[in-house]
């Protein structure tokens, strides 16, 4: 009897050792192929940070350097990139985001056939392509008579003459962001639309019994407490989104710099040290910087959801 | 009638409350088509249209004069056009189906199997869904110089396999598979091969395809892994080819071909989209941050 227990428990260690083999096997590509493209850059470009790097010599320790000349000496970053991708990084983060929401509350109240189409007209900008993207909107902002844009605006009576927008330091932060805002209905807008079609009707149906009055009231008490899980991987591809797209000033302008500076977001400046000035620990110092930047905003995002 | 019925998601009927809805939406919806619809029809225009003042959204008399020259402009740079297509759709095919293989894998790996890690490597994988890739531009093109990957394809694909997204969303659909189900098949005597292949396969195709969706994207209109690591010619892809050709010909005369760069560009993935979209949206519903 209990030499059979025995045996039948280490059969059953034996069956799970086997399995976790075949489990780390099941893992293996994905794992390899994430730790050499995401954590091992983030390694180095921690390590780099704390280094002066031109590429054709070794690289040599220099500490915090490169860190507290970004905070003290850099102008340019204090001056432009930091301003602007906050700037930026909040109308096209949270605004984005709010209005991926309610752009999908909407198209749920509607019925299958034009809640498709209208889904598909939103959510289409985001297909196109960062560079692509940055086509359509030079060709809709050329600077002369023939630009959309400026022939509209001047049958308007707005401007008297076109206006060169993507060369000018006034107008291509703004631009930069309806451009963005533009581009923002991607994939957290569609989880977020799914989520609140995928809502339990009979809630809905209680609460129009327990007093909700309007679609409004609805949105608020029942609406947004169901689908948070949604929401929330809504808000982290939102604020992904809005980084990942920072490089859209240059494209947009065609210069980097951004003239004047009036378009350079964190992703620029790295560019511009990296693969114009080769300080490249200067510039895994920005790129560290950026992805805590990232990190905060979505993990203030998070705390807010989590706590309404 | 008067007190509130409640149960507006999804309606089957169109009733009048949902008028103010698209009274709010049909403008926004104009607003976000119009640049689309014109570089349609831009693609289209012939010359005198192009240059036409005052200029106009639709087209009235289409031709394929700027996809004709796009083929055209590439015969005299010495490398024919259909080389980039090679390229693109070999880079393409590859992406797709091993991002599908790879993170199916892991998901059920990570959904059903029991192992050490595991919890540790579901949080990493979250955290990587803040991941900002171009922030670790040139870590990572040192990494794939180390490793020898310049001027290779694998540069183009392996780069773009690691997408926690897709690996985050096929878990989660993996999730509601029951684990009765997968128990049963193992009293029957299955591997856990067996299982991945004949069970969770054919019942996760909305991830898979989802999946698809979300690694074409992120392929057919990358530009970066031509840019950084092939510097031999004959090996970039397509969206380097069209969008060199855009910024060499940025005036109005070449915004004929910019347009029709564009749409060669946009299609594949609009109809990929709208083919696949019960899928995605499938898929979606389960894609909530707990």
């Amino acid at each position: 009897m209990a030499a059979s227990e025995k045996k039948r428990r280490r059969n059953s260690i034996a069956k799970r050792e086997s399995r976790n083999r075949s489990a780390y096997g099941f893992l293996a590509p994905y794992l390899l192929l994430f730790s050499i493209f995401i954590i091992i850059p983030i390694v180095i470009a921690i390590g780099l940070s704390f280094t002066s790097f031109n590429t054709i010599q070794a690289p040599t320790v220099k500490g915090f350097l490169n860190y507290v000349n970004l905070i003290t000496q850099d102008e340019i970053f204090m001056q432009y990139v930091l301003p602007n991708t906050v700037k930026y990084a909040l109308i096209v983060g949270p605004g984005g985001y709010i209005l991926a929401f309610l752009i999908a509350w909407a198209l749920s109240q509607l019925t299958s056939v034009p809640r498709t189409i209208l889904a598909i007209i939103f959510y289409s900008p985001s297909m196109t392509g960062a560079v692509a993207m940055a086509v359509v909107w030079r060709i809709l902002f050329s600077g002369d008579q023939m630009g959309l844009i400026n022939n509209w605006l001047m049958n308007l009576g707005v401007i008297d003459e076109p206006i060169i927008w993507l060369t000018s330091a006034t107008f291509l932060l703004p631009i930069m962001i309806i451009v963005a805002l533009w581009s923002s209905m991607g994939v957290g807008f569609l989880a977020m639309l799914a989520g609140i079609l995928n809502a339990d009707e009979e809630l809905y149906e209680a609460a129009a019994i327990d007093g909700v009055k309007n679609r409004f009231q609805e949105m608020i008490y029942i609406t947004i407490p169901t689908m948070k899980p949604q929401m929330l991987f809504g808000a982290v591809m939102a604020i992904v989104n809005a980084f990942q797209n920072g490089a859209i000033g240059v494209q947009l302008s065609g210069a980097n710099p951004t003239p004047g500076y009036a378009g350079q977001l964190i992703v620029n400046h790295i560019e511009d040290y990296g693969f114009i000035r080769y300080e490249m620990g200067y510039a895994a110092a920005v790129s560290v910087v950026l992805l805590l930047i990232v990190m905060v905003f979505s993990k203030v995002f998070g705390r807010l959801l989590k706590e309404d | 009638m008067a007190g509130y019925r409640g149960s507006n998601i999804n309606p089957k009927k169109f009733e009048r409350g949902q008028l103010k809805i698209f009274l709010v939406l049909l403008p926004l919806a104009i607003v976000m088509v119009i640049p689309i619809i014109y570089i349609f029809c831009h693609a289209f225009k012939p010359m005198d249209e192009l240059f036409a003042f005052p200029p106009k959204i639709f087209v009235s008399k289409p031709t394929w004069d700027n996809f004709r020259n796009l083929f055209k402009a590439s015969q005299s740079s010495g490398i024919p056009m259909s080389r980039y297509v090679f390229n693109s759709f070999i880079v393409t095919c590859s992406v797709v189906l091993a991002s599908i293989i790879f993170s199916t894998m892991a998901a059920f790996a990570l959904s059903k199997l029991k192992f050490k890690g595991k919890y540790l490597l579901m949080e990493i994988n979250n955290a990587a869904l803040m991941f900002v890739a171009v922030a670790v531009q040139i870590p990572r093109y040192l990494v794939i110089d180390t490793l020898g990957m310049k001027d290779n394809y694998l540069a183009h694909i392996l780069p773009l396999l690691a997408m926690p997204v897709g690996l985050f969303l096929v878990k989660q659909f993996i999730d509601q598979v029951p684990d009765a189900l997968i128990e049963a098949a193992y009293i029957d005597g299955a591997k856990d091969f067996t299982i991945y292949r004949k069970l969770i396969l054919p019942l996760i195709k909305p991830a898979i395809a989802t999946t698809a969706i979300l690694s074409f994207q992120a392929v057919w209109t990358n530009i970066e892994t031509s840019n950084l690591y092939i510097n031999d010619e004959t090996m970039k892809t397509l969206p380097f080819y069209l969008n060199t050709l855009a910024n060499a010909n940025n005036n109005v005369a070449g915004q004929g071909l910019q347009a029709a760069a564009v749409l060669i560009q946009f299609l594949p993935n609009l109809l990929m989209f709208i083919v696949l979209r019960k899928s995605f949206m499938n898929t979606m519903a389960n894609s909530g941050i707990k």
